[in-house]
């Protein structure tokens, strides 16, 4: 990849390599290990650990409602992220730089904060929280709950893939297409959808991937019943604190196989879109 | 494309048709802000303003208040020290780690890469747990921090680990970036001139890299003042002792101690809000050097 002269010319020192040597152990004194405690724990009884966490109806039910809020988040994502950094990007609205602000906040704000404050507006004592109790929806303490809350910390994965590749989009080409009386539905399905999908989609699936481990703004948030709003995140904290370690294990070797996978996946689409831009 | 032409050629749109796209083009346009604006509305806006009016109505000045008892005292300088400690431990390994990552080829690189990006996919219990099944009791090495008296698990040594672990990837993948965009022409020029590896390291590669450190710094802090599921785990929030910012936060709601609660999410916010701001700076400055 680099070129071999300069290879030569600052190849690593003493130094230089004995600092390696120490950042590579670090890493894997602090990442690897642990994570390899949790595999061990996990898997450890081979595939009854599977069956630990079908044969629980209650983990079963945690498990899937992770799944199913995850995933409906990641795809309000794609949708509404793109929309957004469509607005941002081509749109010359007022206080522009404020909204951008805004969306990288949820980077910033502990997640647990961010459930406090939903549960501060939709809470059973607040006014819109009485109001959609009143209408049997219920927001706290039950399952659209969970959604907003997993919206708030993920909303800004999506627009701030999309954004640079739309500002990289040569407005040429729209002009092109436009002139050959192409419709604004066309113009967007044949020059822009083909540019941004890729991005869209991998930082989708990142923005699933980090729903399916929050904790801090779901716990205040969702109440935590079981079979009902008991997230898998939540599940493995319960059986950490009624000492049964090795189911919790068990759930989290699930949850990081599929955010691993999601992860791997995201990053092969990404290279897809490399590939395209070259 | 072939089509294309030959319908924009038979069909040549009248004026009256153009002026009608417009508008259409025009209410399209308005619809999709508007969508996106309540969509932003709902999702970020509406709980951001929640919060600022719970507070009007408790008042400010009690909720603050009562961040003054030497419990919520102890928790918030235990999150300070905690950032603290992770800012500088992650910032040194960070630029480590991004330098061996970028700049040398070693057998563990593909590994080290991939571990720099693993906390961004681990749940935070996860981490607790984690760390839980090496120093606990029943744990790894459990029987032999007992022996030597060693507390980690519920005390200050696993809190700071968890907050290591999941505040790592930032500085790394932001040092990093940097290093692979700048390439190596300035470090080669600085070493032909006769610059030793050291002088090299001060005087051209972290001020090429400052600001990209100081994102990294920035993001790690906000990080770790925010951590909550790994050291809630890792230690139990035993108040004076091992509480931090947020579980301290979680317990009050718990024992429905609205007003420390609030204060101390306010506290937070207004950190993050101010880390953010910088963030904000960082990130134009960082453009300009690119």
């Amino acid at each position: 990849m680099k070129p071999a002269a300069a290879a030569y010319a600052l190849a690593p020192t003493r130094t230089g390599r004995v600092l390696r040597h120490a950042g590579v152990l670090y890493i894997l004194a602090l990442v690897a290990l642990p994570l390899l405690a949790v595999l061990w724990f996990g898997v450890a009884d081979g595939i009854d650990t599977l069956r630990h966490i079908a044969g629980s109806s209650t983990a079963r039910a945690a498990l899937w409602l992770t799944l199913w809020t995850s995933t409906l988040v990641g795809v309000l994502n794609v949708l509404f992220g793109t929309a957004t950094a469509w607005v941002l990007v081509r749109y010359p609205i007022p206080g522009k730089s404020t909204v951008s602000a805004l969306l990288d906040l949820p980077l910033a704000i502990p997640t647990l904060v961010a459930g406090v404050m939903l549960a501060i507006l939709y809470g059973p004592t607040s006014v819109l929280g009485h109001e959609f109790v009143l209408l049997g929806m219920p927001i706290i303490f039950a399952q659209p709950g969970i959604v907003l809350a997993l919206l708030f910390v993920t909303v800004p994965f999506v627009v701030r893939a999309v954004e640079p590749v739309l500002s990289e989009i040569d407005l040429g080409e729209e002009e092109a297409a436009k002139t050959l009386g192409a419709s604004p539905l066309q113009i967007f399905r044949t020059v822009y959808l083909p540019a941004i999908a890729p991005a869209a989609l991998s930082s989708g699936i990142r923005s699933l991937g980090r729903a399916l481990g929050e904790f801090g703004s779901v716990v205040v948030v969702a109440g935590n019943i079981p079979m009902r709003t008991l997230t898998a995140p939540v599940f493995i904290l319960g059986e950490i604190e009624s000492g049964a370690p090795r189911m919790a294990a068990a759930m989290s070797v699930v949850l990081l196989a599929m955010a691993l996978a999601l992860h791997g996946l995201a990053h092969v689409i990404e290279g897809k879109l490399g590939a395209l831009h070259d | 494309m072939t089509d294309l032409t030959l319908s924009s050629a038979t069909a040549l749109p009248t004026k009256a048709q153009a002026a009608q796209k417009l508008v259409r083009e025009r209410l399209g346009q308005r619809a999709l802000v508007a969508v996106v604006g309540l969509y932003l509305a709902v999702v970020l806006g509406a709980p951001l303003v929640a919060m600022v009016c719970e507070l009007a109505q408790l008042g400010a000045g009690d909720a603050l208040l009562s961040l003054l008892r030497p419990n919520a005292l102890a928790a918030l300088r235990m999150s300070l020290v905690l950032s603290a400690l992770s800012v500088v431990i992650n910032s040194v390994v960070g630029v480590v780690l991004a330098l061996a990552i970028v700049r040398h080829r070693f057998a563990l690189r593909g590994v080290v890469n991939a571990l720099a990006d693993l906390p961004l996919a681990v749940s935070p219990v996860m981490v607790g747990l984690a760390f839980l099944l090496l120093f606990g009791r029943d744990g790894w090495f459990g029987t032999a921090l007992d022996r030597f008296d060693i507390k980690i698990v519920f005390g200050f040594g696993g809190l700071l680990l968890g907050t290591l672990f999941v505040a790592l990837p930032y500085t790394v993948r932001e040092v990093a970036y940097v290093l692979e965009e700048l390439g190596t022409s300035e470090e080669e020029a600085a070493a032909t001139l006769g610059a030793s590896p050291t002088q090299i390291f001060w005087r051209v590669t972290l001020p090429n890299i400052r600001f990209a450190l100081g994102y990294g710094v920035l993001m790690t802090l906000a990080r770790s003042m925010g951590e909550f599921g790994a050291v809630l785990v890792l230690g139990g929030s035993i108040a004076g002792q091992t509480q931090t910012a947020t579980t301290f936060i979680h317990d009050a709601i718990e024992e429905r101690a609205t007003n420390s609660a609030y204060g101390m999410a306010v506290v937070l916010a207004l950190f993050s809000i101010g880390a953010l701001l910088s963030l904000e700076w960082a990130k134009k400055r960082r453009k300009v050097t690119r």
